[in-house]
């Protein structure tokens, strides 16, 4: 019986010819990563199970969800990791000023490379199936684990393979494509499985579209996402890492559980609505709705923090002022991401259009710090997800849209189509 | 080992966000984060919960970020089970491994109200509703998972495995 490409990946890392869905493994790990949040908690966990990580260049420690330090006890968490990293002569410890948000500082410094296992202890840890790996969230006693011993149980998944087909329209990238498969499956179609991603489409989507998509599998509740290791992708990892890295492929007679095909031509700009991320409408249905009226944009996070999102927001905003009532917050993803913006005038146009530009960091996404939300208020955010609560009071709403979709709603002052933006 | 308390009983989707808001997560300490339990869902519940009790939810119960932060405050709070009709997979994991017994039955989900009392003899998947007089067959764990829980979690089981 054929594997898919998941499963080709863990039986090289468990030691074995075949593996099958439900199955259970050991599998060695390429890379254990925590965050400010969840690597405090690990350390003593850690502890209990060894005095040193089982390696230096594959345990990485990277401080950005509270970070720069919102409070006392946030910077209490952060001095935790930085001298564990230094005791520890850990190689990939990612310092403000030369760092960014965990999952696009990975991909961008090379820590992360195709067909490795990938665990962290972040639920969007499935963002680097982008490159073709093997890439889940875990928790704080699994990360623990990893760092002590360098392998962890799983069990194998089944996968739904999604087959992208044509080619999207001017003003659809990869954040519509996602919420509308979430739309499609729900918010556990996809729950403890694979989510494949195949098909002729893939190559019209850039590497900044896969990131965007493998990040919110979790959001159908998949185990992973994961994409063909095509020219785009060999074209980034040559860019990114100095890692030797192995490509996997999804044997012809692998079994999936399902099967979905998608043109990716009929895809339309798509928003989801309070509170799921699964709530998807398109423009059309909501141009067809009372305006949505909103008072803060969030343009930035491991989803939609990266370059490209960062011109296709300024693309729209450029020469236009943000509404009296909105509030905009731009978070460049890194360090690197944040000096190319200095670089090609897009800070020019997001500070001189009235938009905040912050400093890397995962901000207000899960309502740590830098633009919560008080009762009552919408927010149109890149992000990933629009719980109850998420960023800030608990009723707030939260609206997830494409850079695209939220620089023009910033503009309107509501839920906005960015095909209709125009020049001025 | 058994459990035996009232239900708190939720719908679809009860995130980790609800379950424990990033507000809180400057701390990972179990007390103070047990003192903010389902702070988003249900603020009366850390007054009302007492030691033994049950959540029982309908589908992805814990979905969203992987904090263990979640499965910890509720374990901390006095809940004793968890059944839902299914779990997103983090906290599945979460929960073994602070050994939080967790239980997946739809039926269960279905035919227990808030406020039933609740019996679930863990070693043979019962689930009996003391209130209405039912009973319910949750799914067995895997055997491995069941040597995890039987060790005392993924750490003792780590350990032990190590000494070998």
């Amino acid at each position: 019986m054929g594997m898919t490409m998941t499963q080709k990946i863990l039986a090289a890392h468990a030691g074995l010819d075949t593996v099958t869905a439900g199955q259970l493994i050991e599998a060695k790990l390429d890379v254990v990563m925590a965050n400010d949040i969840t690597g405090p908690m690990a350390l003593p966990i850690f502890r209990e199970m060894a005095d040193r990580v089982f390696d230096q260049d594959k345990v990485v420690l990277v401080p950005d969800h509270f970070t720069p330090n919102k409070d006392i006890k946030s910077a209490e968490n952060s001095k935790a990791i930085r001298e564990f990293a230094r005791e520890q002569g850990l190689t990939w410890y990612f310092e403000q000023g030369k760092s960014g948000v965990e999952h696009a500082i990975l991909p961008e410094a090379g820590v992360v490379a195709a067909g490795e296992c990938i665990i962290g202890a972040d639920s969007h840890t499935c963002t680097y199936g982008a490159l073709g790996a093997f890439s889940t969230g875990v928790g704080t006693t699994d990360i623990a684990t990893g760092m002590a011993t360098g392998q962890l149980w799983f069990k194998v998944p089944g996968a739904m393979k999604f087959v992208l087909r044509g080619k999207p329209g001017p003003y659809v990238s990869g954040k519509d494509i996602i919420i509308h498969i979430i739309g499609r499956i729900g918010v556990d179609g996809a729950l403890y499985k694979s989510m494949e991603f195949t098909g002729d489409g893939i190559a019209s989507l850039s590497m900044d579209d896969r990131f965007t998509m493998a990040n919110m599998a979790i959001e159908a509740g998949a185990k992973n996402g994961i994409f063909p290791v095509d020219d785009s992708a060999r074209k980034y990892l040559e860019e990114h890492t100095r890692k030797a890295y192995q490509i996997y492929e999804a044997d012809e007679d692998a079994v999936y559980d399902e099967v979905i095909e998608i043109d990716l031509s009929e895809v339309r700009p798509t928003v989801a609505f309070p509170h799921l991320p699964g709530n998807a409408k398109t423009i059309d249905e909501i141009e067809a709705m009372e305006p949505v009226r909103i008072q803060q944009v969030v343009i930035g996070s491991c989803t939609n923090g990266r370059m490209e999102d960062m011109r296709k927001a300024a693309a729209i905003l450029k020469g236009h002022t943000v509404h009296p009532d909105v509030r905009v917050m731009v978070i460049p993803a890194t360090q690197k991401i944040y000096k190319q913006c200095i670089k090609e005038g897009l800070l020019d146009i997001f500070v001189d259009a009235g938009c905040a530009v912050n400093t890397p960091s995962c901000g207000p996404c899960m309502g740590g710090h830098m633009g919560v939300m008080a009762a009552g208020e919408r927010c149109v955010s890149t992000t990933n997800r629009n719980f109850v609560g998420r960023m800030g009071h608990v009723d707030s709403l939260i609206y997830l849209a494409s850079p695209e979709v939220a620089a023009a709603s910033a503009i309107a002052g509501c839920i906005a189509n960015p095909e209709k933006v125009g020049d001025r | 080992m058994k459990a035996l308390g009232h239900v708190f009983k939720y719908g679809d989707n009860v995130d980790t966000d609800v379950i424990i808001p990033a507000r809180y997560l400057n701390s990972f300490d179990a007390e103070e984060l047990a003192s903010h339990a389902m702070a988003d869902i249900d603020p009366e519940f850390v007054n009302k919960v007492r030691p033994g009790d049950l959540i029982v939810a309908n589908k992805n119960f814990g979905c969203g970020s992987s904090r263990e932060h979640a499965p910890l405050c509720l374990k901390t709070a006095g809940v004793s089970c968890v059944i839902a009709e299914t779990f997103a997979r983090i906290f599945y994991r979460n929960a073994i491994n602070i050994g939080l017994p967790i239980i997946e039955c739809p039926e269960a989900a279905r035919g227990i109200e808030a406020g039933d009392e609740v019996e679930v003899d863990f070693d043979s998947g019962k689930i009996f509703n003391r209130t209405k007089g039912t009973e319910f067959k949750g799914q067995p764990f895997p055997e491995f998972m069941q040597k995890l829980i039987a060790a005392g979690g993924l750490v003792k089981y780590t350990l032990a495995n190590k000494d070998r």
